[in-house]
Protein backbone atom coordinates (compact mmCIF):
# COMPACT_ATOMS: atom_id res chain seq x y z
CA UNK A 1 0.00 0.00 0.00
CA UNK A 2 1.53 3.72 -1.04
CA UNK A 3 0.64 5.56 1.60
CA UNK A 4 3.03 8.77 -0.20
CA UNK A 5 -0.15 7.91 -3.04
CA UNK A 6 -3.22 8.11 -0.93
CA UNK A 7 -1.27 11.23 0.82
CA UNK A 8 -1.09 13.17 -2.36
CA UNK A 9 -4.37 11.99 -3.12
CA UNK A 10 -6.44 12.92 -0.58
CA UNK A 11 -6.59 16.73 -0.38
CA UNK A 12 -7.92 16.42 -4.10
CA UNK A 13 -10.56 14.16 -2.95
CA UNK A 14 -11.80 16.46 -0.05
CA UNK A 15 -12.00 19.24 -2.66
CA UNK A 16 -14.42 17.55 -4.68
CA UNK A 17 -16.62 16.90 -1.85
CA UNK A 18 -16.26 20.05 -0.58
CA UNK A 19 -17.33 21.86 -3.51
CA UNK A 20 -20.28 19.51 -4.34
CA UNK A 21 -21.24 21.05 -1.32
CA UNK A 22 -20.55 18.45 1.73
CA UNK A 23 -20.06 20.34 5.00
CA UNK A 24 -16.23 20.63 5.56
CA UNK A 25 -16.28 18.18 8.59
CA UNK A 26 -18.42 15.78 7.29
CA UNK A 27 -16.44 15.77 3.74
CA UNK A 28 -13.21 15.06 5.97
CA UNK A 29 -14.81 12.13 8.03
CA UNK A 30 -16.19 10.78 5.01
CA UNK A 31 -12.98 10.90 3.40
CA UNK A 32 -11.16 9.00 6.41
CA UNK A 33 -13.57 6.07 5.41
CA UNK A 34 -12.45 6.29 1.75
CA UNK A 35 -8.87 6.02 3.18
CA UNK A 36 -9.09 3.30 5.37
CA UNK A 37 -11.65 0.97 3.08
CA UNK A 38 -8.84 2.24 0.84
CA UNK A 39 -6.25 0.09 2.70
CA UNK A 40 -8.25 -2.64 3.49
CA UNK A 41 -9.80 -3.44 -0.24
CA UNK A 42 -6.66 -2.22 -2.47
CA UNK A 43 -4.08 -4.87 -1.83
CA UNK A 44 -6.10 -7.57 -3.25
CA UNK A 45 -8.06 -5.51 -5.45
CA UNK A 46 -6.14 -2.48 -6.80
CA UNK A 47 -8.32 0.23 -8.65
CA UNK A 48 -7.61 1.75 -12.32
CA UNK A 49 -8.08 5.22 -11.62
CA UNK A 50 -7.29 5.70 -7.44
CA UNK A 51 -8.66 8.72 -7.05
CA UNK A 52 -11.86 8.22 -8.68
CA UNK A 53 -12.63 5.05 -6.33
CA UNK A 54 -12.06 7.80 -3.42
CA UNK A 55 -14.11 10.35 -4.48
CA UNK A 56 -17.13 7.26 -5.19
CA UNK A 57 -16.71 5.65 -1.66
CA UNK A 58 -16.16 9.35 -0.31
CA UNK A 59 -19.61 10.62 -1.73
CA UNK A 60 -21.79 7.26 -0.96
CA UNK A 61 -20.10 7.36 2.85
CA UNK A 62 -20.74 11.45 2.64
CA UNK A 63 -24.83 10.62 1.44
CA UNK A 64 -24.98 7.86 3.76
CA UNK A 65 -24.01 9.53 7.02
CA UNK A 66 -26.09 12.63 5.59
CA UNK A 67 -29.13 10.39 5.14
CA UNK A 68 -28.96 8.65 8.46
CA UNK A 69 -29.12 12.05 10.06
CA UNK A 70 -32.78 12.62 10.15
CA UNK A 71 -32.57 16.64 11.12
CA UNK A 72 -30.96 17.30 7.92
CA UNK A 73 -32.98 15.87 5.32
CA UNK A 74 -33.33 19.31 4.01
CA UNK A 75 -29.88 18.97 3.56
CA UNK A 76 -30.50 15.40 1.80
CA UNK A 77 -32.57 16.46 -0.71
CA UNK A 78 -30.18 19.58 -1.59
CA UNK A 79 -27.18 16.97 -1.86
CA UNK A 80 -29.55 14.75 -3.80
CA UNK A 81 -29.94 17.25 -6.54
CA UNK A 82 -26.26 17.21 -6.67
CA UNK A 83 -25.06 15.00 -9.83
CA UNK A 84 -23.49 12.16 -8.64
CA UNK A 85 -20.22 11.64 -10.01
CA UNK A 86 -17.54 12.95 -12.27
CA UNK A 87 -15.93 16.29 -11.36
CA UNK A 88 -16.45 19.33 -13.27
CA UNK A 89 -13.87 19.21 -15.70
CA UNK A 90 -13.42 23.42 -15.66
CA UNK A 91 -13.15 23.98 -12.00
CA UNK A 92 -9.95 22.75 -10.09
CA UNK A 93 -11.07 21.58 -7.09
CA UNK A 94 -7.83 21.91 -5.06
CA UNK A 95 -7.34 25.37 -5.97
CA UNK A 96 -10.38 25.98 -4.07
CA UNK A 97 -9.22 24.33 -1.27
CA UNK A 98 -6.20 26.61 -0.74
CA UNK A 99 -8.53 29.77 -1.11
CA UNK A 100 -11.14 27.55 1.62
CA UNK A 101 -8.10 27.30 3.93
CA UNK A 102 -7.00 30.74 3.29
CA UNK A 103 -10.83 32.65 4.34
CA UNK A 104 -10.62 35.87 5.45
CA UNK A 105 -12.25 34.95 8.23
CA UNK A 106 -9.70 32.59 10.23
CA UNK A 107 -6.95 33.69 12.13
CA UNK A 108 -3.56 33.05 10.67
CA UNK A 109 -2.96 30.35 13.28
CA UNK A 110 -6.13 28.91 12.10
CA UNK A 111 -5.78 29.06 8.45
CA UNK A 112 -2.09 27.77 8.52
CA UNK A 113 -3.45 24.64 10.67
CA UNK A 114 -6.50 24.18 8.06
CA UNK A 115 -3.91 24.86 4.76
CA UNK A 116 -1.61 22.03 6.55
CA UNK A 117 -4.38 19.52 6.98
CA UNK A 118 -6.83 19.61 4.08
CA UNK A 119 -4.23 20.88 1.54
CA UNK A 120 -1.07 19.53 3.00
CA UNK A 121 -3.09 16.09 4.24
CA UNK A 122 -1.10 16.30 7.13
CA UNK A 123 -2.30 14.58 10.44
CA UNK A 124 -3.28 16.75 13.68
CA UNK A 125 -0.45 14.90 15.47
CA UNK A 126 2.02 16.14 12.58
CA UNK A 127 1.02 19.64 12.36
CA UNK A 128 1.00 19.72 16.67
CA UNK A 129 4.24 18.25 17.07
CA UNK A 130 5.97 21.25 14.21
CA UNK A 131 4.49 24.03 16.34
CA UNK A 132 5.17 22.54 19.69
CA UNK A 133 1.67 22.65 21.02
CA UNK A 134 -0.77 19.31 22.42
CA UNK A 135 -2.47 17.43 19.98
CA UNK A 136 -5.88 18.30 21.55
CA UNK A 137 -4.74 21.69 21.11
CA UNK A 138 -4.41 21.44 17.57
CA UNK A 139 -7.10 19.40 17.06
CA UNK A 140 -9.30 22.42 18.39
CA UNK A 141 -7.41 24.81 16.12
CA UNK A 142 -8.85 22.64 13.41
CA UNK A 143 -12.08 21.83 14.30
CA UNK A 144 -12.84 25.23 15.01
CA UNK A 145 -11.01 26.20 11.77
CA UNK A 146 -13.52 23.72 9.83
CA UNK A 147 -16.65 25.20 12.04
CA UNK A 148 -15.68 28.89 10.71
CA UNK A 149 -15.62 27.65 7.20
CA UNK A 150 -18.17 25.59 6.79
CA UNK A 151 -20.78 26.67 4.59
CA UNK A 152 -18.63 28.55 2.89
CA UNK A 153 -19.17 28.22 -1.17
CA UNK A 154 -17.06 29.27 -3.46
CA UNK A 155 -18.49 30.83 -6.41
CA UNK A 156 -15.97 33.01 -7.51
CA UNK A 157 -11.87 32.70 -7.39
CA UNK A 158 -10.72 33.95 -3.50
CA UNK A 159 -7.44 36.20 -2.54
CA UNK A 160 -4.12 34.91 -4.05
CA UNK A 161 -2.60 37.45 -1.70
CA UNK A 162 -4.68 35.52 1.55
CA UNK A 163 -3.30 31.64 0.37
CA UNK A 164 0.24 33.39 -0.28
CA UNK A 165 0.30 34.58 2.78
CA UNK A 166 -0.64 31.72 4.83
CA UNK A 167 2.01 29.76 3.22
CA UNK A 168 4.59 32.28 3.96
CA UNK A 169 3.69 31.93 7.36
CA UNK A 170 4.28 27.76 7.23
CA UNK A 171 7.48 28.76 5.50
CA UNK A 172 8.80 30.82 8.07
CA UNK A 173 8.41 28.50 10.93
CA UNK A 174 11.71 27.44 11.67
CA UNK A 175 10.82 24.22 14.01
CA UNK A 176 11.27 21.27 12.28
CA UNK A 177 10.00 17.66 13.80
CA UNK A 178 9.21 14.88 12.07
CA UNK A 179 7.42 17.74 9.13
CA UNK A 180 9.30 20.02 7.86
CA UNK A 181 7.57 22.75 7.31
CA UNK A 182 9.85 24.70 5.04
CA UNK A 183 10.11 21.53 2.71
CA UNK A 184 6.27 21.65 3.32
CA UNK A 185 5.54 25.20 2.27
CA UNK A 186 7.48 24.81 -1.01
CA UNK A 187 5.54 21.78 -1.96
CA UNK A 188 2.53 23.11 -1.52
CA UNK A 189 3.72 26.44 -3.03
CA UNK A 190 4.59 23.99 -6.26
CA UNK A 191 1.00 22.72 -6.41
CA UNK A 192 0.00 26.06 -6.26
CA UNK A 193 1.86 27.52 -8.86
CA UNK A 194 1.03 25.05 -11.23
CA UNK A 195 -2.75 25.71 -10.97
CA UNK A 196 -2.86 29.35 -10.90
CA UNK A 197 -0.96 31.93 -13.68
CA UNK A 198 0.10 34.79 -10.88
CA UNK A 199 3.66 36.06 -10.81
CA UNK A 200 3.28 36.77 -7.25
CA UNK A 201 2.75 32.77 -7.05
CA UNK A 202 6.04 32.42 -8.71
CA UNK A 203 7.81 35.23 -7.14
CA UNK A 204 7.09 33.44 -3.22
CA UNK A 205 8.08 29.72 -4.69
CA UNK A 206 11.52 31.72 -5.78
CA UNK A 207 12.08 33.35 -2.78
CA UNK A 208 11.57 29.71 -0.65
CA UNK A 209 13.75 28.23 -2.87
CA UNK A 210 16.71 30.43 -2.70
CA UNK A 211 16.15 30.93 0.69
CA UNK A 212 15.91 27.02 1.47
CA UNK A 213 19.29 26.44 -0.81
CA UNK A 214 21.16 28.28 1.55
CA UNK A 215 19.54 26.64 5.08
CA UNK A 216 22.69 24.04 5.14
CA UNK A 217 25.19 26.79 5.53
CA UNK A 218 23.10 28.46 7.51
CA UNK A 219 24.01 26.92 10.95
CA UNK A 220 26.51 25.64 12.36
CA UNK A 221 26.62 21.61 13.97
CA UNK A 222 25.99 22.96 17.73
CA UNK A 223 22.52 25.29 16.22
CA UNK A 224 24.42 28.53 16.56
CA UNK A 225 23.39 30.74 13.36
CA UNK A 226 26.32 31.83 10.67
CA UNK A 227 26.02 34.94 9.06
CA UNK A 228 25.83 35.33 5.55
CA UNK A 229 28.69 36.65 4.84
CA UNK A 230 30.80 33.52 6.46
CA UNK A 231 28.50 31.10 5.26
CA UNK A 232 30.43 28.31 3.14
CA UNK A 233 28.53 28.70 -0.48
CA UNK A 234 30.04 25.54 -1.38
CA UNK A 235 27.01 23.80 0.92
CA UNK A 236 24.13 26.22 -0.94
CA UNK A 237 21.98 23.73 -3.07
CA UNK A 238 22.76 25.06 -6.39
CA UNK A 239 20.03 23.59 -8.18
CA UNK A 240 17.39 24.94 -6.07
CA UNK A 241 19.07 28.02 -6.45
CA UNK A 242 18.97 27.86 -10.49
CA UNK A 243 15.29 26.60 -10.31
CA UNK A 244 14.02 29.65 -7.62
CA UNK A 245 16.19 32.17 -10.20
CA UNK A 246 14.71 31.04 -13.32
CA UNK A 247 11.40 31.17 -11.90
CA UNK A 248 11.88 34.55 -10.61
CA UNK A 249 13.10 35.90 -14.09
CA UNK A 250 10.33 34.76 -15.75
CA UNK A 251 8.25 36.23 -13.08
CA UNK A 252 10.06 39.51 -13.54
CA UNK A 253 9.74 39.29 -17.15
CA UNK A 254 5.48 39.61 -16.93
CA UNK A 255 6.31 43.03 -15.51
CA UNK A 256 3.80 42.63 -12.85
CA UNK A 257 6.33 43.69 -9.93
CA UNK A 258 5.06 42.23 -5.76
CA UNK A 259 6.75 42.35 -2.84
CA UNK A 260 7.16 38.51 -2.87
CA UNK A 261 9.23 39.40 -6.57
CA UNK A 262 11.00 41.56 -5.29
CA UNK A 263 12.42 39.76 -1.66
CA UNK A 264 13.29 37.13 -4.00
CA UNK A 265 15.64 39.13 -6.37
CA UNK A 266 17.32 40.46 -3.20
CA UNK A 267 17.70 36.59 -2.23
CA UNK A 268 19.23 35.55 -6.01
CA UNK A 269 21.76 38.51 -5.50
CA UNK A 270 23.10 37.07 -2.61
CA UNK A 271 22.74 33.74 -4.42
CA UNK A 272 24.66 34.65 -7.35
CA UNK A 273 27.65 36.43 -5.37
CA UNK A 274 30.63 33.66 -5.64
CA UNK A 275 31.77 35.29 -2.45
CA UNK A 276 30.55 38.22 0.28
CA UNK A 277 32.53 40.55 -1.12
CA UNK A 278 31.24 40.40 -4.50
CA UNK A 279 27.83 40.82 -3.54
CA UNK A 280 26.02 43.22 -5.81
CA UNK A 281 25.13 45.62 -2.93
CA UNK A 282 24.24 48.48 -5.41
CA UNK A 283 21.53 46.29 -6.95
CA UNK A 284 20.44 44.88 -3.71
CA UNK A 285 19.52 48.58 -2.62
CA UNK A 286 17.67 49.25 -5.29
CA UNK A 287 15.43 45.91 -4.77
CA UNK A 288 14.80 47.52 -1.40
CA UNK A 289 13.87 50.78 -2.67
CA UNK A 290 10.69 49.13 -4.53
CA UNK A 291 10.54 46.84 -1.77
CA UNK A 292 9.93 50.03 0.13
CA UNK A 293 8.01 51.51 -2.45
CA UNK A 294 5.71 48.30 -2.49
CA UNK A 295 4.98 47.91 1.34
CA UNK A 296 6.03 51.02 3.27
CA UNK A 297 7.20 47.90 6.12
CA UNK A 298 9.65 49.46 8.68
CA UNK A 299 11.44 45.74 8.25
CA UNK A 300 12.35 46.73 4.83
CA UNK A 301 13.63 49.80 5.43
CA UNK A 302 15.82 48.13 8.21
CA UNK A 303 17.18 46.11 5.78
CA UNK A 304 17.60 48.82 3.79
CA UNK A 305 19.74 50.23 5.47
CA UNK A 306 22.41 47.51 6.14
CA UNK A 307 22.00 47.08 2.07
CA UNK A 308 23.20 51.06 2.22
CA UNK A 309 26.04 50.51 4.85
CA UNK A 310 27.58 47.45 2.54
CA UNK A 311 27.50 49.76 -0.72
CA UNK A 312 27.86 53.18 0.80
CA UNK A 313 30.00 52.62 3.58
CA UNK A 314 29.08 52.19 7.14
CA UNK A 315 28.19 55.96 7.68
CA UNK A 316 26.07 55.88 5.33
CA UNK A 317 24.03 53.07 6.76
CA UNK A 318 23.94 54.42 10.05
CA UNK A 319 22.27 57.71 8.33
CA UNK A 320 19.63 55.83 6.81
CA UNK A 321 19.47 53.56 10.20
CA UNK A 322 19.29 57.29 11.97
CA UNK A 323 15.93 57.71 10.16
CA UNK A 324 13.79 54.37 11.69
CA UNK A 325 12.43 54.27 14.81
CA UNK A 326 15.25 52.47 17.49
CA UNK A 327 12.30 50.19 19.07
CA UNK A 328 11.80 48.24 16.03
CA UNK A 329 13.32 44.81 16.27
CA UNK A 330 16.36 43.96 15.56
CA UNK A 331 17.46 47.83 14.75
CA UNK A 332 19.93 47.93 17.91
CA UNK A 333 21.54 44.76 16.17
CA UNK A 334 22.03 46.64 12.85
CA UNK A 335 23.20 49.24 14.50
CA UNK A 336 25.65 47.38 16.28
CA UNK A 337 27.06 45.80 13.67
CA UNK A 338 27.19 49.08 11.44
CA UNK A 339 29.43 50.37 14.43
CA UNK A 340 31.58 47.70 14.08
CA UNK A 341 32.47 48.22 10.42
CA UNK A 342 33.10 51.67 11.37
CA UNK A 343 35.42 51.00 13.55
CA UNK A 344 33.75 52.10 16.75
CA UNK A 345 34.37 48.91 18.88
CA UNK A 346 32.86 50.16 22.78
CA UNK A 347 29.42 51.25 21.01
CA UNK A 348 29.22 48.58 18.93
CA UNK A 349 29.98 45.85 22.20
CA UNK A 350 26.87 48.15 24.16
CA UNK A 351 25.00 48.07 21.22
CA UNK A 352 25.33 43.99 20.54
CA UNK A 353 24.36 43.48 24.29
CA UNK A 354 21.39 45.60 23.98
CA UNK A 355 20.17 43.50 20.58
CA UNK A 356 20.77 40.32 22.28
CA UNK A 357 18.53 41.09 25.10
CA UNK A 358 15.63 42.25 23.21
CA UNK A 359 15.99 39.04 20.47
CA UNK A 360 13.25 36.94 20.02
CA UNK A 361 14.93 33.59 19.36
CA UNK A 362 17.71 31.48 20.99
CA UNK A 363 20.33 31.03 18.40
CA UNK A 364 19.92 34.92 17.94
CA UNK A 365 20.32 35.81 20.98
CA UNK A 366 23.58 33.28 21.55
CA UNK A 367 24.91 34.73 18.28
CA UNK A 368 24.86 38.70 19.62
CA UNK A 369 25.94 38.05 22.82
CA UNK A 370 28.91 36.68 21.24
CA UNK A 371 29.43 39.31 19.18
CA UNK A 372 29.40 41.76 22.26
CA UNK A 373 31.48 39.43 24.21
CA UNK A 374 33.95 38.90 21.56
CA UNK A 375 34.43 42.89 21.33
CA UNK A 376 34.43 43.08 25.14
CA UNK A 377 37.23 40.93 25.11
CA UNK A 378 39.57 42.51 22.42
CA UNK A 379 38.99 45.80 24.46
CA UNK A 380 40.07 44.23 27.56
CA UNK A 381 43.21 42.65 26.10
CA UNK B 1 1.74 32.44 16.88
CA UNK B 2 3.85 33.13 19.72
CA UNK B 3 3.87 31.28 23.42
CA UNK B 4 3.78 32.98 26.41
CA UNK B 5 4.87 32.33 29.89
CA UNK B 6 1.85 33.72 32.32
CA UNK B 7 3.65 33.15 35.61
CA UNK B 8 1.29 33.64 39.06
CA UNK B 9 3.32 34.62 42.01
CA UNK B 10 2.85 33.47 45.36
CA UNK B 11 5.35 35.98 46.75
CA UNK B 12 8.14 38.65 44.62
CA UNK B 13 4.60 39.67 42.30
CA UNK B 14 3.47 43.81 43.50
CA UNK B 15 0.32 42.99 45.47
CA UNK B 16 -3.10 42.38 44.47
CA UNK B 17 -6.20 44.89 44.62
CA UNK B 18 -8.13 42.44 46.85
CA UNK B 19 -5.06 41.55 48.64
CA UNK B 20 -6.03 38.46 51.29
CA UNK B 21 -4.33 35.53 51.92
CA UNK B 22 -6.27 32.43 50.50
CA UNK B 23 -6.53 30.83 53.74
CA UNK B 24 -8.88 33.37 55.14
CA UNK B 25 -11.49 33.17 52.33
CA UNK B 26 -14.31 31.05 52.62
CA UNK B 27 -14.11 27.52 51.16
CA UNK B 28 -17.10 28.52 48.77
CA UNK B 29 -14.94 31.55 47.86
CA UNK B 30 -12.05 28.99 47.46
CA UNK B 31 -13.87 26.22 45.25
CA UNK B 32 -15.25 29.62 42.83
CA UNK B 33 -11.70 30.66 42.51
CA UNK B 34 -10.45 26.99 41.74
CA UNK B 35 -13.43 26.84 38.82
CA UNK B 36 -12.61 29.82 37.47
CA UNK B 37 -9.05 28.87 36.55
CA UNK B 38 -9.87 25.43 35.50
CA UNK B 39 -13.11 26.97 33.38
CA UNK B 40 -10.44 29.79 31.59
CA UNK B 41 -8.23 26.53 30.73
CA UNK B 42 -10.98 24.48 29.34
CA UNK B 43 -11.80 27.96 27.47
CA UNK B 44 -8.34 28.10 26.04
CA UNK B 45 -8.09 24.46 25.09
CA UNK B 46 -11.47 24.89 22.98
CA UNK B 47 -9.92 28.38 21.08
CA UNK B 48 -7.14 26.03 20.86
CA UNK B 49 -4.48 28.15 22.97
CA UNK B 50 -3.50 26.01 25.37
CA UNK B 51 -0.31 24.35 25.30
CA UNK B 52 -0.01 23.19 29.44
CA UNK B 53 -0.61 24.49 32.94
CA UNK B 54 0.74 23.43 36.42
CA UNK B 55 0.37 24.53 40.09
CA UNK B 56 3.59 24.23 41.92
CA UNK B 57 3.94 23.69 45.84
CA UNK B 58 5.20 26.76 47.90
CA UNK B 59 8.06 24.75 49.41
CA UNK B 60 11.20 25.65 47.48
CA UNK B 61 14.61 25.85 47.88
CA UNK B 62 18.02 27.38 46.43
CA UNK B 63 20.20 24.72 45.51
CA UNK B 64 23.94 25.69 44.93
CA UNK B 65 26.94 23.50 43.92
CA UNK B 66 29.66 23.34 46.70
CA UNK B 67 32.50 22.22 45.36
CA UNK B 68 33.94 18.51 44.08
CA UNK B 69 32.69 16.10 46.61
CA UNK B 70 30.56 17.55 48.70
CA UNK B 71 26.77 17.96 48.71
CA UNK B 72 25.10 20.75 47.22
CA UNK B 73 24.00 23.45 49.62
CA UNK B 74 20.21 24.20 49.92
CA UNK B 75 19.41 27.87 51.01
CA UNK B 76 18.18 26.57 54.51
CA UNK B 77 14.85 27.17 56.21
CA UNK B 78 14.72 31.11 55.35
CA UNK B 79 12.55 30.12 51.79
CA UNK B 80 10.06 32.93 52.66
CA UNK B 81 12.40 35.53 51.69
CA UNK B 82 12.59 34.75 48.27
CA UNK B 83 9.83 35.40 44.73
CA UNK B 84 7.79 32.44 45.04
CA UNK B 85 5.90 31.21 41.70
CA UNK B 86 2.56 29.46 42.68
CA UNK B 87 2.35 28.03 38.76
CA UNK B 88 1.93 28.67 35.66
CA UNK B 89 0.25 28.60 31.95
CA UNK B 90 1.89 28.67 28.81
CA UNK B 91 -0.36 30.01 25.90
CA UNK B 92 0.13 30.13 22.01
CA UNK B 93 -1.49 32.81 20.67
CA UNK B 94 -1.68 35.13 17.45
CA UNK B 95 0.04 37.89 19.42
CA UNK B 96 1.27 40.55 22.27
CA UNK B 97 -1.97 41.63 22.43
CA UNK B 98 -3.95 38.63 22.83
CA UNK B 99 -1.64 37.06 25.29
CA UNK B 100 -2.14 40.25 27.82
CA UNK B 101 -5.76 40.16 27.04
CA UNK B 102 -5.92 36.50 28.55
CA UNK B 103 -3.44 37.66 31.01
CA UNK B 104 -5.60 40.08 32.37
CA UNK B 105 -8.88 37.69 32.43
CA UNK B 106 -7.06 35.49 34.17
CA UNK B 107 -6.32 37.95 36.88
CA UNK B 108 -9.71 38.78 37.48
CA UNK B 109 -9.97 35.51 38.91
CA UNK B 110 -12.38 35.56 42.08
CA UNK B 111 -11.22 35.90 45.66
CA UNK B 112 -12.41 37.13 49.15
CA UNK B 113 -15.85 38.02 49.12
CA UNK B 114 -16.46 36.95 45.58
CA UNK B 115 -14.47 39.65 44.44
CA UNK B 116 -11.56 40.24 41.79
CA UNK B 117 -8.40 39.61 42.94
CA UNK B 118 -6.55 42.16 40.33
CA UNK B 119 -3.70 39.76 41.30
CA UNK B 120 -0.48 41.10 38.81
CA UNK B 121 0.54 38.11 36.46
CA UNK B 122 3.80 37.89 34.46
CA UNK B 123 3.22 37.21 31.04
CA UNK B 124 6.68 36.42 29.59
CA UNK B 125 7.52 35.81 25.69
CA UNK B 126 8.97 32.17 24.78
CA UNK B 127 12.48 32.32 22.35
CA UNK B 128 11.85 30.99 19.46
CA UNK B 129 13.22 29.29 16.59
CA UNK B 130 14.79 31.82 14.01
CA UNK B 131 12.27 31.96 11.25
CA UNK B 132 13.75 30.43 7.79
CA UNK B 133 13.89 33.99 6.70
CA UNK B 134 16.39 36.43 7.98
CA UNK B 135 18.98 37.55 6.00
Amino acid sequence: MDESLLRSLTPGVLAVLVRRGADFAAAEDAVQDALVEAVRVWPADPPRDAKGWLVTVAWRRFLDATRADAARRRREDLVDEEPASGPAPAVDDTLQLYFLCAHPSLTPASAVALTLRAVGGLTTRQIARAYLVPEATMAQRISRAKRTVSGVRFDRPGDVATVLRVLYLVFNEGYSGDVDLATEAIRLTRQLAARVDHPEVAGLLALMLLHHARRAARTAPDGSLVPLAEQDRGRWDTRAIAEGVGILQAALARDRLGEFQAQAAVAALHADAPTAEETDWVQIVEWYDELARLTDSPVVRLNRAVAVGEADGPRAGLAALAALDDSLPRHAAVAAYLHERDGDLVTAARLYAEAARKASSLAERDHLTRRAARLNARGCR
Amino acid sequence: MAKYLLLKHYRGAPAAVNDVPMDRWTPEEVSAHMQYMSDFAVRLEGTGEFVDGQALAPEGAWVRYDGEGRPPVTDGPFAETKDLIAGWMVIDVDSYERAVELAGELSAAPGAGGKPIHEWLEVRPFLTAPPTITE
